[in-house]
C-alpha cells in the first residue's frame, strides 16, 4: 500500500505542487470539508469559486495548517506539498507557512508602520542581511502589491491608517517579502476598487512565472482572468477540479453550471 | 433570487395604518418616557455617588490636614560648652538637658512680662516629652553651636493638648478631667501665643519621621511606615509582575484548552475573591512558621501581598491578551513567525496598557491592605527606626502605612486620630500617583501605533 503511493507521488512530483487526498474537516461536530481530492500545480493560478459558508476558506487554510490554530478544528487525509506530508508529526508549522504564505479575508495589517509591516517576515526569516537590503526588499513587496506610489512617503506611518483596499494589498506586500514557494489568497480583492483589482491580477500574473497561486473569490469574471484552473465547492464537497476554461464553458455538473450562471448563491 | 422578482402580498394595507409623523403616536410615547425615566435614574445615580465622593473628601481633607501642622514652641537657647558637659556626666542626661529647656522657656517669658507662679516642672508640661532628647541628639550632632555667646533658635515641639489647644480640639473644660494640662496652663499658651513664642507651623516631621509612642502624639510621624510600604511594593512588583504575565500569557496563548486548564482558571477567579485575611494566615504558615522568615518584615509583607495581587495581575493581563483581535496573531503565523515571535512582537505591545493599569491597581489594592498585616505582625510594631540599608529595609521589622493608619485609629488619644486622617491623606496621594503614572503609561504606550 505505501509503496504503491510512493510511486505514485514521484509521478506527480514534477510539476504538482500540493496534492490533496480524502481531505476531511471538522469543526467540533461541523463537517466543514468533505472529501476533497484536488492536484494544486506549481506555477498556475488556482481559482476556489463556490457559494458563501461552502469551505473554502477552510480549505485554504488546511495548505498552511492555519486551522491548528482554532481549538476545535480537526483534519483528516492526506495533505503534501513536493511529496512531503504537511501533516506529518515532525513537520514544523512554523517552517511550513514561510513557505506558504498567505493572505486573509479580512485585512489584517500589525498596528506598526508600514515599513515594518512588510520588513517583519524579511526579518524574522533572516532573508535581510543589512538595512539597505531590507529597504530594497520593501520597496519591491510594496511595488508588486501596488502600494508604493501611494505609500512610498508616508512609509513610518501607521499601517492600520490606511484605506481598507490599501490594507489589504499591504497584506499582499507583507505576504510576497517572505518569498513564499505558494501563496493563498483569500479574496484579496473584495475591498478593492477596479483599478488596484487590475493592480493585483496583474501581480497575480506575474506570481505565476515562480510560485503557485491559490486564489478564493467570489468574481467570476476575475476567476476567469487570472486563473488557469477551477474548483467550484458546495457544501464542503469539491464538486468539480478542472481547467478554467472549460469549467466557465462547459461545466460537466448541474450544481457547477448553476453556480456560474447565478442560480446558486 | 428569483423569488425576490415576486410580487409583493397586498397584506401592506391592512398592518400598519399610515399616519403623520409630526404626531406622536401612543407607542411612541410609551417608549421615550421609559427612556427619560431610566436617563433620570442614572443621574440620581450618579449624583448620589458623586454626593458621598465630596463628602468622604471633605470629610478626610477637614480632619487630616490638621496633622501636617504642628505647634513648635520657638527657643533662643544660649548653649555653652560646660553645660553640655555637665549635662553629658549627669546619670540621667535628658532630665539635664530638659532642665535647659525650661530655664531657656522660664526666661523668655520674663523677657516677654509673663508672669506665672507655676514651677518649672509645671510649667514643662507645655512642652513634649520627647523634647529633651531631641534637643541632645541635635547639640551632639551639631557642636559647633556651642561657642560662646551665640544663640541658635531651636523650635520645639509643643505637647499634643497644647496642640489640640491649638487646633480646637481641647478646651478649659475638657482639661478639668485632665492630668496632663490644667487651664491654667492655656492662659499662658494664648500670651506666649501673642509674644510669638508659641506657633503653629507646617511639621515635615509628620511625613518623614517614625511612630511615637502612646504618651507623644505630637512626635508620631508616618514616614519610617511608608519605607515599610516601599519596600513591600517593590517585593510585589518585581515577583507579581513577571510571575503574572508569565503565567497568564501561558495560559491565554499557549496552554491547551483542557480540563486542567479549565480547572485552574476556575481557581484564579476564585483565588481574586479570597478574603485577604486569609492570604495573611497562609503568609504566618508558609513563610514565618514553615520557612522561617522573620517576622514583621517588609518583604514577608511583599510575599503575602504578592500572593493576593497575583489573581487580580493575572485575571487582568489576560483580559487584555483577550483584547487583542486573534486576526493580528493569523498575520504574525501567516507570515511564518513563530508562536512565541506572534505573542512577543505583536500581542503583547498591544496588551501592555491594559497588563499595565492591571498590574497598578494591583499594586494599589496591595499598598492599601492592612488585613493580611496583621497576621504576620505589621500591625502592632512601632515602628521607630529607620531601616539602615537595603538588606535591613527588606528584613528588619516595619510597619505599613495602611497598618500605621490603623494603630493610629486604634489609640486613645484624640490626637492620633487626627494622624489617621492625616495618614489616610498621604496614602490617597499614593493612590493617586500611582493611578497617574498608570494612565501615562497608557497613554505612552498607546501612542507608538
Ligand atoms: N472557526 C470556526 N468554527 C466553527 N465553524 C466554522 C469556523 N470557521 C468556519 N466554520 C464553518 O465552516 C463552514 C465553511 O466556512 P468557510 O469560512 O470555509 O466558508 P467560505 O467558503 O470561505 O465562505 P465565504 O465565501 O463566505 O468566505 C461554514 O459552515 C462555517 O460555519
Ligand atoms: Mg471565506
Amino acid at each position: 500500500m505505501d509503496d504503491l503511493r510512493l510511486t505514485e507521488r514521484s509521478v506527480d512530483q514534477t510539476d504538482i505542487k500540493i496534492s490533496a487526498r480524502n481531505v476531511q474537516v471538522f469543526y467540533g461536530d461541523t463537517h466543514a470539508i468533505k472529501d476533497v481530492d484536488v492536484d494544486i500545480e506549481d506555477k498556475t493560478v488556482t481559482a476556489f469559486i463556490g457559494p458563501s459558508g461552502c469551505g473554502k476558506s477552510t480549505f485554504l487554510r488546511c495548505l498552511n495548517r492555519m486551522n491548528d490554530t482554532i481549538d476545535i478544528c480537526r483534519v483528516e487525509g492526506d495533505i503534501t506539498i513536493d511529496g512531503e506530508d504537511i501533516y506529518d508529526r515532525r513537520v514544523d508549522p512554523v517552517q511550513l507557512r514561510a513557505k506558504v504564505g498567505m493572505v486573509f479575508q479580512k485585512p489584517n495589517p500589525f498596528p506598526k508602520s508600514i515599513y515594518d509591516n512588510v520588513a517583519y517576515g524579511p526579518k524574522i526569516h533572516g532573508l535581510a542581511k543589512n538595512k539597505a537590503e531590507l529597504d530594497e526588499i520593501v520597496e519591491r513587496a510594496l511595488r508588486r502589491a501596488a502600494l508604493w506610489n501611494e505609500a512610498k512617503d508616508r512609509l513610518q506611518t501607521p499601517g492600520t491608517g490606511l484605506s481598507g483596499g490599501q490594507q489589504q494589498r499591504l497584506c499582499i506586500a507583507r505576504a510576497v517579502a517572505t518569498e513564499p514557494e505558494v501563496l493563498l489568497m483569500d479574496e484579496p480583492c473584495s475591498a478593492l476598487d477596479p483599478i488596484a483589482t487590475g493592480q493585483v491580477e496583474e501581480l497575480i500574473d506575474e506570481l505565476k512565472q515562480d510560485y503557485s497561486v491559490v486564489i478564493v473569490t467570489h468574481s467570476m469574471q476575475q476567476a476567469a482572468r487570472v486563473s488557469q484552473k477551477t474548483a467550484f465547492f458546495h457544501l464542503g464537497n469539491l464538486v468539480e477540479y478542472g481547467e478554467t476554461g472549460k469549467i466557465f464553458t462547459n461545466p460537466e455538473d448541474k450544481r457547477t453550471e448553476s453556480y456560474i450562471s447565478g442560480r446558486i448563491g | 433570487m428569483t423569488d425576490a422578482t415576486a410580487p409583493l402580498p397586498a397584506a401592506r394595507a391592512t398592518g400598519r395604518k399610515s399616519s403623520s409623523i409630526l404626531e406622536l403616536d401612543a407607542r411612541t410615547r410609551r417608549r421615550n418616557a421609559a427612556e427619560a425615566r431610566f436617563k433620570t435614574y442614572g443621574i440620581i445615580a450618579i449624583c448620589l455617588g458623586l454626593f458621598f465622593l465630596v463628602w468622604l473628601l471633605s470629610a478626610i481633607v477637614r480632619n487630616g490636614v490638621p496633622a501636617f501642622t504642628q505647634t513648635f514652641v520657638t527657643l533662643e537657647m544660649e548653649l555653652s560648652a560646660e553645660e553640655v558637659a555637665a549635662a553629658e556626666a549627669s546619670v540621667v542626661k535628658t532630665s539635664a538637658y530638659r532642665d535647659m529647656i525650661r530655664a531657656e522657656l522660664i526666661e523668655q517669658m520674663e523677657l516677654n512680662g509673663i508672669e506665672t507662679d507655676m514651677t518649672p516642672e509645671v510649667l514643662g508640661q507645655l512642652l513634649s516629652s520627647g523634647e529633651a532628647n531631641q534637643l541632645r541628639t541635635w547639640v551632639l550632632e551639631n557642636p559647633s553651636s556651642m561657642t560662646e555667646g551665640a544663640t541658635v533658635t531651636l523650635p520645639f515641639l509643643a505637647a499634643s493638648r497644647v496642640d489640640g489647644y491649638a487646633k480646637g480640639r481641647v478646651t478649659r473644660e475638657s482639661l478639668a478631667r485632665d492630668s496632663n494640662l490644667s487651664p491654667a496652663h492655656l492662659d499662658l499658651v494664648d500670651q506666649l501665643e501673642e509674644a510669638g513664642i508659641v506657633e503653629r507651623r507646617f511639621n515635615l516631621a509628620f511625613i518623614t519621621g517614625s511612630d511615637a509612642s502612646d504618651a507623644r502624639p505630637e512626635q508620631a510621624g508616618i514616614g519610617v511606615a511608608m519605607l515599610g510600604s516601599f519596600f513591600m511594593m517593590l517585593v510585589v512588583l518585581f515577583l507579581s509582575l513577571p510571575i503574572g504575565v508569565a503565567a497568564s500569557i501561558y495560559l491565554e496563548e499557549f496552554a491547551p484548552k483542557n480540563r486542567i486548564t479549565d480547572f485552574i482558571e476556575v481557581n484564579i477567579s476564585n483565588l481574586a475573591a479570597v478574603p485577604s485575611i486569609v492570604f495573611g494566615i497562609l503568609g504566618l504558615a508558609i513563610f514565618i512558621q514553615f520557612i522561617g522568615l522573620p517576622q514583621s518584615a517588609p518583604l514577608v509583607g511583599g510575599l503575602v501581598l504578592t500572593l493576593m495581587t497575583l489573581p487580580t495581575i493575572i485575571i487582568s493581563t489576560r483580559a487584555s491578551l483577550k483584547a487583542v483581535p486573534p486576526s493580528i496573531r493569523d498575520a504574525a503565523l501567516g507570515v511564518g513567525a513563530s508562536k512565541m515571535q506572534s505573542v512577543f512582537h505583536h500581542v503583547l505591545p498591544l496588551a501592555m496598557p491594559g497588563i499595565l493599569t492591571g498590574t497598578i491597581i494591583g499594586l494599589a489594592q496591595a499598598l492599601g491592605e492592612t488585613a493580611p498585616l496583621l497576621l504576620i505582625g505589621m500591625v502592632g510594631f512601632i515602628a521607630s527606626n529607620y531601616p539602615d540599608g537595603v538588606a535591613s529595609g527588606f528584613l528588619d521589622p516595619n510597619s505599613a502605612m495602611p497598618a500605621q493608619i490603623y494603630e493610629w485609629a486604634k489609640r486613645a488619644d484624640p490626637a492620633f486620630y487626627e494622624r489617621a486622617w492625616g495618614g489616610i491623606i498621604i496614602l490617597l496621594g499614593f493612590l493617586l500617583t500611582m493611578n497617574i503614572i498608570a494612565i501615562i503609561l497608557r497613554r505612552r504606550f498607546e501612542r507608538r501605533w
